[in-house]
């Protein structure tokens, strides 16, 4: 499923939405999670996951083509860990 | 941030009354899921991919009492973030 799917399948499940309307809480529910992450914040949500900041140590690292060693920076990556009814809903494999 | 928050900000950012934007997020959450839950992956442009890995069963123990137990195959949910995203949290 990609965004674009989403925006249509959510449309037609709320009637009183239009396409238009749909594409921009799709995408408002997005910006919303990564501001969120940019701030350092956790995202909690209920029956689906919650999304945390982990944060990578800086680390001397080489550039493959000439294998001069560089540094690499301290950075900050996103960590998705899904709730309880996801988890326990893909669990099975049986399709 | 919950759930509550993300309906703020939607009713903020794109007008949508406050109890239209919690129905629609939980919508969005419930359509992920399920879409998901039939074994699907779920790619958001600009923010990030939602994999489905499947795992073979393997050798765990017990943590508690070091006994050896069996874990069973299964499936479990990772996410990729869109190299953008990565970018968004960087730059601050």
């Amino acid at each position: 499923m990609t965004k674009s799917e989403l925006i249509s399948i959510l449309a037609s499940t709320q009637p009183s939405m239009t396409k238009l309307e749909s594409e921009a809480v799709v995408n408002a529910v997005f910006d919303a999670i990564s501001e969120a992450l940019a701030k350092g914040e956790h995202v909690e949500l209920r029956g689906f996951g919650s999304f945390t900041t982990r944060t990578r140590q800086s680390r001397v690292g080489r550039n493959p083509k000439t294998g001069d060693t560089v540094s690499v920076g301290e950075k900050k990556v996103p960590y998705f860990k899904p709730g309880k009814l996801l988890r326990e809903g893909v669990l099975s494999r049986d399709d | 941030m919950t759930k509550a928050d993300i309906a703020k900000w939607i009713h903020k950012h794109v007008g949508t009354s406050q109890k239209d934007a919690v129905t629609t997020v939980d919508a969005v959450l419930d359509i992920m899921r399920s879409t998901m839950i039939k074994g699907e992956h779920i790619k958001i442009s600009g923010f990030g991919n939602f994999m489905l890995r499947d795992k073979h069963e393997r050798r765990g123990r017990n943590p508690q009492t070091g006994d050896s137990m069996p874990i069973t195959a299964r499936r479990v949910v990772t996410f990729r973030a869109s190299h953008l995203l990565k970018e968004k949290m960087n730059d601050q």
